[in-house]
Order: C-alpha cells, then structure tokens, then sequence
C-alpha cells in the first residue's frame, strides 16, 4: 500500500473543497473497495478524503422521491421500513450483495462507485486496459467466465459488481453530484459508461465531482417487482446473472415494464428495447420470450460466459412470469 | 483407569474460552521484543531466469530495513519432503538460492521494514525482470504419455489383478467415464505466519502457525546446518491448517531474513500469498470403468488417476487409495500418472487423494447401480469384500455394511424416489445421493510424550503437538485422566512447543492415536520410576509395572489391592514431582492388517429448475472409526470436513491461467469456499465399535468426513435432476447444460 494522507469530511462542502485543493484525493466512503484494492496496489491515492460521516438520513422529499444519502450505510438502506415497504427490490438487491459485514461498512455512494472483479483488472501483474489504458486486455483470451456479454469493447469486458446499482436503474434513480463547479444531477443509467476504447473512463462524473444523493421516484403503484440474482453459493458471491424487473398488468396485458440487467456489462443494463416490446403485450410466456430475446439480441459470448445468455433468457422470462 | 471414564463424554473444548474472548494469541499476535515486519516479493511469471531485480527505490522507501533477493541471501539445503519424516515440505526446490523461476508466485525478495505497511509498500517497488523459458503449464496437453510416479504415499503407483480391460470387455455391464476435479486450496481462516528471533548465529526461536512443530525445527537445523537443541519452534493456536501449514519458503526465508536484519522478523502471508507461494491440491482427471455381472457384482475395477506436481516436487495425490479398499472385484487395473507443471506444490489438503479420488469412484458406482436399475446403496452390499481387495490383509475392523443400513433408516433412504427428475417443490427439483467414505488408519513412527506427576496431585502431559482446532488439547487429557486415573480437572496437557517430547505432525488423521501411543509410553516410563522411589514398607514394594494399576490418583496393585497415592509416593521420597518418558510403539498394528475408518454420507439437495443453482438441503454422515473419545470435537470435525466437501462439489475451484501460470482467484471473494448460507442442518452419527488393534480402539475422524462429500452431492443432483455431472465444482451452466 502506497503512504497516502487522510481527511475526514464533515460535510458536502467541505468534502468537495478538501477533494478539490488536495492533489491526487480521492473520496472513501465504507472503503470496502477501494481500501482492498489499495492494499493490492491497484489504486494508490496519494490522499483520502472520507466522506462516510456525511448525513445519512434516508426520507420522503417533498417532490415524493426516495432521497438515498451517498453516505448511508447498505445495512440502514435495506433495513429502512420505507425502503423495505414501497421500494422493495432496493432492500433486495441490498441484500443479495457481499455479506453482513460488508453491507455495514459499505456506502451507496461506494456501492455505485465500486470498480469491476476482473481478476485481472486485480492483478497487478496482468494486462489490463482498465488499469494502465494501452497495456491490453488478458481476460479477451483468458478466463472470462465472469465477463460482459453485452456492450463489451475488444479492449475491455469487465462487468460492474454492484448489485444495488441494477435495482436504481430498474427504478429510474437519479444521481446529485456535488463538485467544484457546483451540484447538477444525472439519470443513474447515464452514470456508467461502456468501455469503447476508453475502459479507465468509467463513469460521467467530473473530476472532484462527488455523489451526495441518489433519489428515486416512487415505482407506478400497481406494479409487481422483483431482483433476482443467480449465483453458485448463496451469499457473498457476485451474480452469474441478475435481474430488476417491474412488471404493471392490467387485464392480462402489460401496461408497463422495467427491465435492468446486472452481471453482463460494464453497467446496470437497462433493456429498454425489451420494455418496448412488453408494453401494450398479453402477459403471456410467449411475450416474455421475445423480450428476453430483444433483450439480448445483441449479445455475444466469450470464451468461457457463453452460458450467461441462455441463463440470463430464462430468468428474465421466469421473473416475468413471475410478475404476472 | 478411571471408575467413571471421561473418554467417551462430550467435554467442552478447552481452548474455547481464551478463542472466543480473543485472549489467544496467534502467531501473528504474539509480542516479540524489536520484531520487524516482513513482505514477500513473488514473480509474476512461471518459468525463466531472473535477470534483474532493481532496488534502488525499495531501499530508499520509509523504514526499510533489508531487502534479500538470491543476490544476498545465505547459502540454505533443500527443506525434507515430509514424506521422509524428517520434515515438513513438499518440495524439494530451492529457497531463493538461484535465479530460476519455477512457478508464477516464487518469492523472488523479501523486504524487511519497521512496520508491515512499510514493508507492504517498499515491496510494491521492487522491480524485477525476467527472461521468460517456456513453461509447462497446459494439463490437457501434457497428460498423454505422463510417468508414473515412483510410489503414491509410499504404496506401489499401479495395482494389477488380473486383466482388467478384458474383464470390462467381457462384462454384461459396463461403465466407463473420466471424472475431473479442479485445483483447490485449504483457505484457513488464518493466513500463515511466523516469527523468527536468532538468539545468536547459531540459536533460533520460530514462531509459526504449524501442524509440523518437531519437523519444521528438523527443517531448520537442516536448511541452516544447526543443531536440533539450538531451535525452538513455537506454535500455541492456530486458526486452521487443512494439511497447508506445513514447512514452505517463507518460515525458511523469514528466518534468513532475521539472520540478515539482525532482529526479530515477522512475516504474515497475504490472503494471495497463501494461494500462490504455498500449494494446494492437484487438479485431477481419472478414469473410472466397472465391469458388473447382471447380479451387481463386479468382474472389473478400473481407476486411473493423472495428476499434477510443481517442479521439482514429489506427492502423487493417492486418489486412487479409495479404490484399493473398497470393493471387491474380480479384477483390478489401478494406476496413477504425475504431470509436471511450473506451478505451486501439491500437498496435502483434508483427505489429499480419498476426497477426490472419492468423488471418481462413487459417481461410477452411482451410474452402475442406475444401468443395473438397483438401488445403490443395495449395489454396494453385494461386492462388499471379505478381506482387502487388493493385498488381501484381514481388516481390523469394518463394519460398513452396518453404517449402510442404520444411516438409511436415520435418512429415511428407503423413501427416495430412485427415478430421476421426480421430486418437485415449486421450482425446486429435489434429489438424494450417496458415497462411501473411507480413510486410511495411520499412526505415525517417532512421535514421544511426557507425563509428569506433582506432589499436589496434578499430573502435566507434554507433547510438541498440535492444536489447529480439532480439539486435540481436550481429547487428550480426556485420554490421559483416564490413562493415569486421575479426575479431568487435574490433568494438564502441553503443547506447541518443541521444547516437549517431539511429536508427528498432525496429519493423516494421525496425531491423536499417535499421541495416545506416547503418553502410553511414558505412563509406563513413570510408574517404573514412581515403583522405584517406593519404600520398603509399601504396599507397592517389589512390584513391577505389570502387577499394578493407576487409579484414584495413585499407584494400587491390580484387582483392588492396596497402593499409594502418588503425593505419598513423592513426599515420602521427598520429591516435589516426578516425570516419566517415553517413545510410542513402533506403529506395528497394520503389518498384518488393513486398518481403515470408513463410512457413509447421505444428502439431499434442491435444484432449481430455472437457474440450475444447487442448494444441500440435508446431510448425514455415519462413520465407522472406532472408539470416539469425545463426541462433541468428533462431531465438530465430521461436521466441518462434510463442509469442506460441500464446498469443492459446488463452488471451490482454483482459477489459473494457463498462459501464465498464475492464480487469478487468490481471495476468499472470488476462491468460493461455503458461506453458512449453503449449509444445511449436518446430522452425524458414528457406530462407534472399537477397532481392537488401535490405540485407545479408536481411528482418526479429521478427514473421513470430508470423502464421499462431492460424490454424494453430484448423485443427488444426478436424482433431482437426471444431469450427470463428472467435474468439479458442479455450477449452474454445467447443470442447466448451458
């Protein structure tokens, strides 16, 4: 681990401006990632600003949005009886990611933040575009059974790990950035960017730019939602596959649908193509075949994740019907 | 003896307490005056020559105190297979005395500094470089034509009787798969550690977390040419072992690496440094072929076995021993093959060979009993043999065909349905599976012990033994209570420290009757010299060690006659305490027989229909291993092996890349041993006869527990589903056939 110095924030403010006049800061939230991966060598921050003591009150705005603090803990978000009763599938997603012990430490904001479990993106000692851009990718023709299958670049096929993230995006969250040019706000979908011939370039947010907030619009009253995640064991494992859904169904036809997908590429996949194809369809098996199909129209298999399309087929039918 | 025996009961562990209230102290823990703080450098490539290391910014980082590469490091022998009993390694390649590479993760430096961050960092820039040679890393293209080794833990590599092919040729059934199982590594919850201080240049003290105490000090005193009573070794707790904590590089370059800094080092792998500087265990790739009559009795039993070593290393995993115990069969055709790869070592892991091994031979007899349409545990009564199958030796005790039938009836086996894909709960598919389980009686030669009696009337039994949490300080002064007739709470027991009698290592399900051997001996060594000090006028006077018994806290005459109390004894000769010692037996009980644990486990598991995910929803074990000394340690060792078997059926597999040799998935994140959430409710029950020929009737249960695990679980997927899966781990993709 590189010597790195260390602030803690109070609040926003005060983050953004330590952030700002501090070369080479970066903000730590829970540091169930990025503190790994410093140990690995992987980041080597030159400074920490710690952003974990910022508010934490998750509530109701007055515009009806979930406000989701950057800084509250997965335990206390999956734990709040709002969370729990009107947006369900956030608790869910919560809770199928890591374990007890990470959840507690981990921030939401980490949680968006986190970066990808490529192994080698983890080893310092293999190529990686990601890492060190222009110095190859070794997963193209290693192991790969844990990569992208959808929006995957020749230089870079990682996925993103978060769990949560699939859930916002299913839930149309937005992102508040807070940073030296002043607040704006991003759709959580535009937050993660694919990796093109840029894989180091990971998300939207500007330099010294920081997630204060995530805010999520209440879900239409008369859907059903779901997250389902598959997986070999069944806890603190990252997903083969995983699904967000919200299904709307009046009188046997879909009057809405949501569909985000975790596990298969670089960000929480929103399959807006398949929603198209729902909406206005019978609920009906056949309906949720084609979906699934548009959905991954566009896939494409690597050497060792060939299984995740069919896998990811099935559960987005399966979870569909299930909502139905 | 005791009138009222403490053998048997389920006394509560005694380190508990000092565990859970966190007062012990690994040995990553313990306070050593002026100790610096060590970190490996490891190569990054498997094969080649180093042909530079530059350490100029290394040396100029925070609080570096030395660095050594091969450049500075003292001349150092080669570490003593543990095969040889007189050390612990598994390799036999040099310690940082060359520039040659010959796995992906050597340590090529280790860099001493004041504080383990420091050395954490300046390691981080040394910079070395490399000329690569090519490396022999692809099993699949090595296998053909691979040697076989010279013996496979000390028994011939290939067993032939009869012309097996021929056999199978000819039989009325036949079954002919390959079964592969993937590299794993143990993944003690404590990563390994040491300690070493140099008292002077030719004296040492290492603390280290060892299941080899006596052998990693004869290692020592081999690798640096020291005398034996110039080293102590020193291991108290140990959070773990699985068969890994033995003698590897880094206890050898941790020691030199003090020599060289003057002080005191310590050196703690990372989680990744566990996975690619020590080893693991093998990937396998076996042939299994059973040639049955139309009544189930077999005319062939054909296991093949190719496995893998790292160069320069030594230890054929024995996954075929399963198969030269078993079943009877007409003919035998057994063989085992080795691949050299330029990787980490093999060693032994919890049942090295019989896991495994296990996994091959049972799912075959599973789809022998599936073509013959006979229930498979009926299948296995009928070759259950007389006598060893293979040498012929009567066993000392096997009472299988007993676990069979009262596991069943505690399963409930006769329910199963023995259709596949026919048990549904929602989109659950639900099966059950069965294995065999076997183990082989082991007691190592060598091991000593001594008993010492006080005038206040405890009794203190030393032994450089071992305690990585299978409950060895509490069986064993359960056995020594009894042994000695002295109430449990008077008998103090020792360890973990090679200042005691030298022990074994703890390995091979070995240490305890192997312990109880040496207490034997030295109770005996004892009452000769307690008869000794005995005055005339005793009830005791003239009588040899045969004519008496130990009980009540004394020494009486047999059958009841009069004695004296052992604080009588030292008072009256004036003596505060007295100590016996003494050399176990040699380890003659299996020269004549086949002494083996055995047993069965059973398990159900829940298939998910839509996302091929495996979930045990319930297990039994019934073993057959003799006398239990205390069921609930006993317990608890069956009840973790059982997990550890779960965890290389479903989800533990080592990832290398085999263009570079290294491992990719060196973290508990991405190594998937079992969270709780994957185990179910572990039943455990044990017949418990006496074996007549052990120490104390009793055989070791550390790694029975964990053989038949995987091949239970793929039977009762094969059940609930109708897929056969015959490699390791069995995943989603490879049960939805995706």
């Amino acid at each position: 681990m590189k010597p790195f110095t260390y602030q803690r924030a109070d609040d926003v403010a005060s983050a953004v401006a330590a952030a700002a006049t501090t070369p080479g800061a970066v903000y730590l939230g829970g540091g169930t990632n990025l503190v790994d991966l410093m140990r690995q060598n992987i980041e080597r921050p030159a400074a920490l600003v710690d952003i974990s003591r910022l508010p934490a009150r998750i509530e109701i705005g007055t515009d009806g949005r979930l406000r989701i603090p950057a800084a509250a803990t997965n335990t206390d978000v999956a734990a709040d009886p709002v969370v729990r009763r009107d947006f369900r599938i956030i608790a869910e997603a919560i809770v199928n990611g890591a374990s007890g012990q990470i959840r507690n430490m981990a921030t939401v904001g980490g949680n968006l933040m986190q970066r990808t479990r490529c192994l080698y993106f983890y080893d310092a000692g293999a190529h990686c575009n990601k890492r060190e851009p222009g110095s190859g990718c070794d997963a193209v023709d290693g192991h790969n059974r844990m990569h992208a299958v959808l929006g995957a670049s020749p230089h870079c096929m990682a996925t993103h790990p978060s769990d949560l993230a699939v859930a916002l995006a299913a839930l149309d969250a937005r992102v508040h950035l807070a940073g030296p040019a002043g607040q704006r706000t991003v759709e959580l979908r535009d937050l993660h960017r694919l990796p093109g011939d840029t894989p180091h370039v990971e998300h939207t947010l500007e330099p010294g730019e920081l997630i204060t907030t995530v805010s999520v619009p209440a879900p239409p009253a008369e859907a059903r939602s779901a997250y389902r995640k598959v997986r070999e064991r069944a806890s603190y494992a990252f997903a083969l596959v995983s699904v967000a859904a919200l299904l709307e169904v009046r009188d046997g036809t879909v009057v809405s649908a949501r569909l985000a997908l975790g596990g298969v590429a670089a960000k929480p996949w929103r399959a807006a193509s398949a929603e198209a194809v729902l909406t206005g369809a019978p609920a009906t098996r056949a309906s949720f075949e084609r979906a699934a199909d548009v959905a991954l129209a566009d896939a494409r298999p690597l050497t060792h994740n060939g299984f995740k399309i069919p896998l990811m087929r099935r559960v987005i039918v399966s979870t569909l019907e299930e909502l139905s | 003896m005791n009138a009222d025996p403490v053998v048997g009961r389920a006394v509560p562990r005694r380190d508990g307490p000092a565990k859970v209230s966190g007062a012990a102290a690994f040995t990553a823990e313990v306070p050593v005056e002026g100790t610096a703080h060590a970190k490996l450098v490891c190569s990054t490539v498997a094969a080649g020559e180093i042909t530079g290391i530059d350490l100029t910014e290394a040396r100029s980082a925070p609080g570096v105190v030395a660095i050594m590469t091969h450049h500075n490091a003292p001349a150092m022998r080669i570490a003593p297979l543990l095969i040889t009993l007189r050390g612990a390694s598994f390799t036999r390649a040099p310690v940082m005395q060359d520039a040659r590479i010959r796995w992906n993760g050597q340590p090529v430096a280790i860099v001493v500094a004041e504080t383990p961050e420091q050395a954490d960092h300046a390691a981080s820039l040394v910079r070395v470089s490399y000329a690569l040679a090519e490396a022999r890393l692809v099993f699949d293209d090595l296998k053909a034509g691979a040697p076989q080794p010279d013996h496979v833990q000390g028994e011939a590599p290939a067993v032939m009787i009869g012309d097996a092919e021929a056999a199978l040729r000819a039989a009325d059934t036949r079954v002919d798969q390959v079964y592969r199982t993937p590299w794993h590594t143990h993944c003690a919850i404590e990563p390994h550690a040491t300690t070493v201080a140099w008292h002077d240049d030719r004296s040492l003290t290492m603390w280290d977390a060892t299941q080899a105490i006596t052998h990693s000090q004869a290692t020592l005193a081999e690798v640096f040419s020291l005398d034996l009573e110039n080293i102590r070794v020193v291991s108290q707790f140990v959070g773990g072992a699985f068969g890994n904590k033995m003698m590897w590089s880094h206890q050898i370059l941790c020691a030199a690496a003090a020599r060289l800094a003057q002080r005191p080092v310590r050196l703690v792998l990372s989680r990744s440094d566990v996975f690619r500087v020590t080893g693991g265990r093998t990937r396998t790739e076996q042939r299994v072929a059973l040639g049955a009559r139309a009544d189930g009795t077999l005319t062939a039993l054909i296991h093949e076995a190719t496995t893998t070593t790292g160069i320069s290393d030594g230890f054929a995993e024995q996954c075929t021993f399963p198969a030269r115990v078993l079943y009877g069969a007409d003919t035998f055709g057994i063989d085992q093959r080795v691949v050299e790869l330029h990787t980490p070592a093999n060693s032994s892991m919890r049942a090295p060979g019989e896991s495994v091994g296990s996994f091959a031979l049972e799912c075959a007899i599973d789809e022998l009993a599936e073509q013959l349409d006979v229930d498979p545990l009926d299948l296995r009564t009928r070759f259950e043999p007389a006598a060893h199958p293979t040498t012929g030796k009567p066993f000392s005790a096997r009472h299988l065909l007993e676990a069979y039938r009262l596991g069943a009836e505690r399963f409930g086996w006769a329910e199963r349905s023995s259709a596949p894909r026919s048990r549904r709960d929602g989109p659950w598919w639900i099966g059950q599976g069965v294995a065999t389980a076997t183990y082989p009686y082991t007691r190592m030669p060598g091991g000593r012990a001594s008993v010492t009696v006080s005038a206040d009337g405890h009794a203190t039994v030393r032994t450089a033994a071992h305690e990585m949490g299978m409950g060895t300080a509490t069986v064993q002064a359960q056995y020594a209570a009894d042994h000695l007739g002295l109430p449990l709470d008077r008998v103090h027991f020792e360890y973990g420290d090679s200042r005691h009698p030298a022990a074994v290592p703890a390995g091979g399900s070995a240490q305890t009757v192997s312990i109880i051997a040496s207490v034997v001996a030295a109770t005996r060594a004892l009452t000769a010299e307690l008869l000794r000090l005995t005055s005339s006028d005793s009830p005791l006077a003239g009588a040899g060690t045969d004519d008496v018994e130990l009980r009540d806290g004394g020494i009486y005459l047999r059958d009841g006659g009069a004695g004296q109390s052992w604080p009588d004894i030292l008072r009256r000769a004036g003596r505060d305490e007295l100590t016996g010692e003494g050399a176990a037996s040699p380890p003659t009980e299996t020269a004549q027989h086949a002494m083996h644990s055995f047993g069965v486990q059973f398990c159900e598991v829940r298939v998910h229909d839509v996302t091929g995910e495996v979930r045990v929803s319930r297990w039994l074990g019934m073993f057959d291993t003799g006398r239990i000394i205390n069921p609930r340690t006993a317990t608890s060792q069956f009840r973790g092996a059982i997990v550890m078997g779960i965890g290389s059926a479903l989800s533990e597999e080592t990832i290398f890349d085999e263009r570079t040799g290294r491992v990719l998935n060196a973290t508990l994140a991405e190594y998937h041993v079992p969270v709780h959430a994957d185990i179910p409710p572990i039943e455990v029950a044990w017949l418990g006869h006496p074996d007549p020929l052990a120490p104390m009737a009793g055989k070791g249960v550390g790694e029975v527990g964990m053989v038949g695990v995987a091949a239970a679980v793929a039977n009762a997927v094969y059940n609930a589903t109708g897929r056969r899966i015959r490699d390791l781990p069995i995943t989603p993709d490879k049960v939805l056939g995706l």
